[in-house]
């Protein structure tokens, strides 16, 4: 099985835009989260992508490194949206807006 | 003339410095150290030190025997300013060196003579802390006095002649919160600047005229351009030797600038004698040989010269006979001892000058001592008879001639020494005063006799009020309990008497007739010397008058000796002529009524009118204070509350309305700030893409 690289790339960008969209359109914070999840994904997909295509390593190192670091990320946003829950008893991100000018 | 030839006689040279190093340094450890070790330790090293120096000028002396051209050591380099050229160079030559030995010698003995005389008197004025003191002044008078002789330079010997007036006015302000009026003493040391501040001037005119004609302040470079100028410079050279007269007239305290000696006896007797009789007041005389080229140069100015030195020691002489304070006759008759100096170098006789600066410093140092003696054994006397009293007699003045007498069994040395230095004095055979005065007057009858009159008028006062105070102080009996029961002096005290009593009974050696040693040996350095020939006419005469004066002192006051509570016998034979020299013929009462009170008037005025009304008042308060002010309020009005506040506050309002506008893009909703990174994130793709 041989799927053609710009099909992988096109996925991959189909990903990120509902990523992104999800994103600036959902209210839930664990749904923006996950969206961000999404878009990072797209870009490792990419990244794969381009690593069988070129047939280098590169690509699939750096994918390592990615998932390290959204890890990461995911437990740091994790704990804040648990720390913003038991304070205001609700993750709307409509109605975080504290920082208002 | 540097030392550089070979030969262990000439390095001795190289030491010069040393005899004004010693004395400073003496002082130094006196400084530092003399409260902690004691009066004994204070007087061993201040007298110590001076000896060093009296041993330095000998080996300059040993030098100076085999190499008499003499020497210049450099010390340092002073000011080098374009054409000017001042080094600290000493010039040892027999001048300096005559004056080294004689100063350094005769301070070692005031020095221990002060050792036993300021114990005693430290504690009669209830200081004893004020002993280190005197000692740390006394090593720098020395020190500053070799400064002043051995100067190469006019810059350099002003140094010193500053140096030993500031050490004078110390010295006289010793204990400045006693005297008239708690005063008294701090007036009479002022008195004694002011008016050598007025010397001062004239020297440093002279001093400056002579750079403008010569180009130069050494001394052999200015005496060598005149002699090569002569004639031509006729005109300056005699305005800078009168100016030189004036500076030596203050130092010297002759007329017109003589007020100020009688009035520094206020100091301590050892000060007196060291300062104000022996070396400081020598300054002026040493100063006018040192010039003497320009002198020789400026006959008028000579005659000047001689003519004020010997209507000075007339004047003097007759002031001296009608004093009561055993010390101002002393000083009175100082100035006119003086004034026969000072006639000399007018004559052109330097040296017989320098010979008699020579005699009269040891005899009238030892009168000094010796009157210090007495002076505290009267004291002690005096402590004496008050101990056993319950209650304070009335004010007792222990220098007063009238509270003494019969002191001829109390103190018999002190009775012996004064003797000696007062025949001396009055130029009495073989004793050291007779040749030199007779030197001087044997030089004036050939010169000028003006001042051969005057000279012999000064000389037969001098015998007549010395024969008078012997008489008044030794002779008869005790007009006061202190005299009777004042005791002789310790042997520290009086061990420097007997030494200056032989010295004054045998100084005359250095220029017997016929020996002529001083004159070849300052031959050296005043070219001219010239050897006055021992005239017996002229010595027969004065030596006559002198014994005259005697036995008439003899017939006022010893015959019938005087009483306790009478007035002075010479009052009712003199009359008026006595009151007038009692009251040093109303000079100072003149200065006072034609200088100082004008010049108090004219000070009040200045800062009563034009200090404080005008420039106070008015200037100040007025012009400046409220120009000030008119101009700080507009400042403030229109300036600071207009433009540095209207720049402010516009910042500050620009600031703000530009934040209002800005602030509505902070919604605090995260999906705008993600548009935005978002929108962002396209344009600078976009911008890549395109470009």
């Amino acid at each position: 099985m041989n799927v053609p690289t710009h099909y992988v790339l096109a996925l991959s960008a189909l990903m990120f835009t509902l990523g992104v969209l999800g994103v600036l359109i959902r209210r839930n914070t664990i749904v923006i989260f996950m969206s961000v999840e999404l878009m990072l994904n797209s870009a490792n997909l990419a990244f794969i992508t381009f690593a069988r295509s070129f047939g280098e390593i590169q690509g699939q190192v750096f994918v390592f490194f990615v998932i390290a670091v959204a890890a990461a990320e995911v437990a740091v946003g994790l704990a804040l949206i648990v720390a913003i829950f038991r304070s205001r008893r609700s993750i709307d991100i409509d109605q975080i807006s504290k920082l208002r000018g | 003339m540097t030392s550089i030839e070979l030969g262990l006689d000439v390095g001795l040279f190289a030491y010069a410095p040393l005899i004004i190093f010693l004395p400073l340094l003496g002082l130094l450890i006196n400084m530092v150290l003399g409260r902690r070790l004691g009066e004994w330790f204070v007087g061993t090293i201040a007298s110590l030190a001076v000896a060093s120096s009296f041993v330095i000028a000998v080996l300059q002396f040993l030098a100076l025997n085999s190499h008499p051209e003499g020497a210049q050591v450099l010390v340092a380099d002073w000011i080098t300013i374009g054409d000017l050229d001042v080094a600290w160079s000493l010039k040892i030559d027999t001048l300096s060196v005559a004056m080294m030995l004689m100063v350094t010698g005769v301070s070692t003995l005031i020095h221990i003579y002060a050792a036993g005389y300021m114990h005693e008197d430290v504690r009669f004025q209830g200081d004893p802390g004020r002993y280190t003191r005197f000692f740390v002044y006394f090593n720098l008078f020395v020190a500053a006095m070799m400064v002043l002789v051995t100067a190469d330079n006019y810059l350099m010997m002003f140094v010193g002649w500053e140096g030993v007036g500031l050490c004078s006015y110390l010295l006289i302000g010793f204990w400045y919160e006693k005297g008239e009026d708690g005063i008294g003493n701090a007036v009479a040391g002022k008195k004694a600047f002011v008016t050598n501040r007025i010397g001062d001037l004239g020297f440093m005119i002279a001093m400056f005229l002579v750079f403008w004609q010569f180009g130069s302040l050494n001394f052999d470079q200015v005496f060598t351009s005149a002699h090569t100028a002569g004639a031509a410079a006729g005109g300056v050279i005699t305005a800078i030797t009168i100016f030189l007269l004036v500076g030596a007239a203050g130092k010297s305290a002759q007329l017109p600038l003589h007020v100020w000696l009688p009035d520094a006896m206020a100091g301590p007797t050892p000060v007196s004698a060291l300062i104000h009789a022996a070396t400081m007041v020598t300054a002026g005389i040493f100063m006018i040989a040192r010039n003497h080229v320009l002198f020789d140069l400026a006959p008028f100015s000579s005659n000047l010269v001689a003519l004020v030195g010997g209507a000075t020691a007339l004047f003097a002489a007759t002031i001296a006979v009608a004093q009561f304070d055993i010390k101002r006759v002393l000083a009175f008759s100082t100035i006119s001892q003086l004034g026969f100096m000072i006639a000399a170098v007018g004559m052109g006789a330097y040296v017989a000058a320098m010979f008699h600066l020579v005699t009269h410093a040891f005899f009238k140092a030892l009168l000094f001592l010796s009157s210090g003696s007495v002076i505290q054994g009267v004291e002690h006397g005096h402590h004496h008879v008050e101990h056993g009293k319950k209650t304070r007699g009335a004010p007792f003045d222990p220098q007063d001639m009238r509270n003494m007498g019969g002191l001829r069994s109390k103190m018999q040395i002190t009775f012996m020494v004064y003797v000696i230095g007062a025949l001396a004095l009055a130029g009495i055979p073989p004793l050291a005063g007779f040749w030199s005065k007779d030197e001087i007057l044997a030089d004036a009858s050939q010169a000028n006799p003006t001042v051969f009159w005057l000279l012999v008028a000064a000389a037969f006062f001098t015998a007549f009020y010395m024969g008078r105070q012997i008489l008044m102080v030794f002779f008869g009996k005790p007009r006061s309990e202190a005299a009777d029961h004042a005791p002789e002096s310790p042997p520290v005290m009086t061990l420097p008497l007997i030494l200056l009593a032989l010295l004054s009974m045998v100084g005359g050696i250095l220029n017997l007739p016929g020996f002529h040693t001083l004159t070849d040996w300052l031959e050296y350095t005043l070219e001219h010397a010239h050897a006055a020939e021992f005239n017996l006419v002229v010595a027969g005469f004065s030596t006559g008058l002198a014994l005259l004066a005697i036995v008439l002192a003899w017939l006022i006051y010893g015959r019938v000796a005087m009483k306790k509570g009478k007035p002075d016998p010479l009052r009712r034979i003199l009359g008026p002529i006595f009151v007038g020299m009692h009251n040093k013929w109303w000079v100072d009462e003149l200065y006072n009524f034609v200088i100082v009170r004008p010049y108090v008037a004219l000070a009040r005025f200045l800062a009563k009118y034009v200090d404080w009304r005008f420039w106070h008042d008015w200037f100040h308060d007025i012009v400046l204070a409220r120009t000030f002010q008119r101009g700080a309020w507009w400042l403030s009005k229109a300036f600071d509350l207009k433009v540095i506040d209207g720049i402010g506050n516009g910042l500050g309002d620009l600031t703000k309305g530009a934040a209002a506008r800005l602030r509505t893009l902070q919604t605090g909703y995260v999906r705008n700030y993600a548009l935005s990174v978002f929108v962002g994130v396209i344009l600078v793709i976009g911008y890549f893409l395109i470009r």
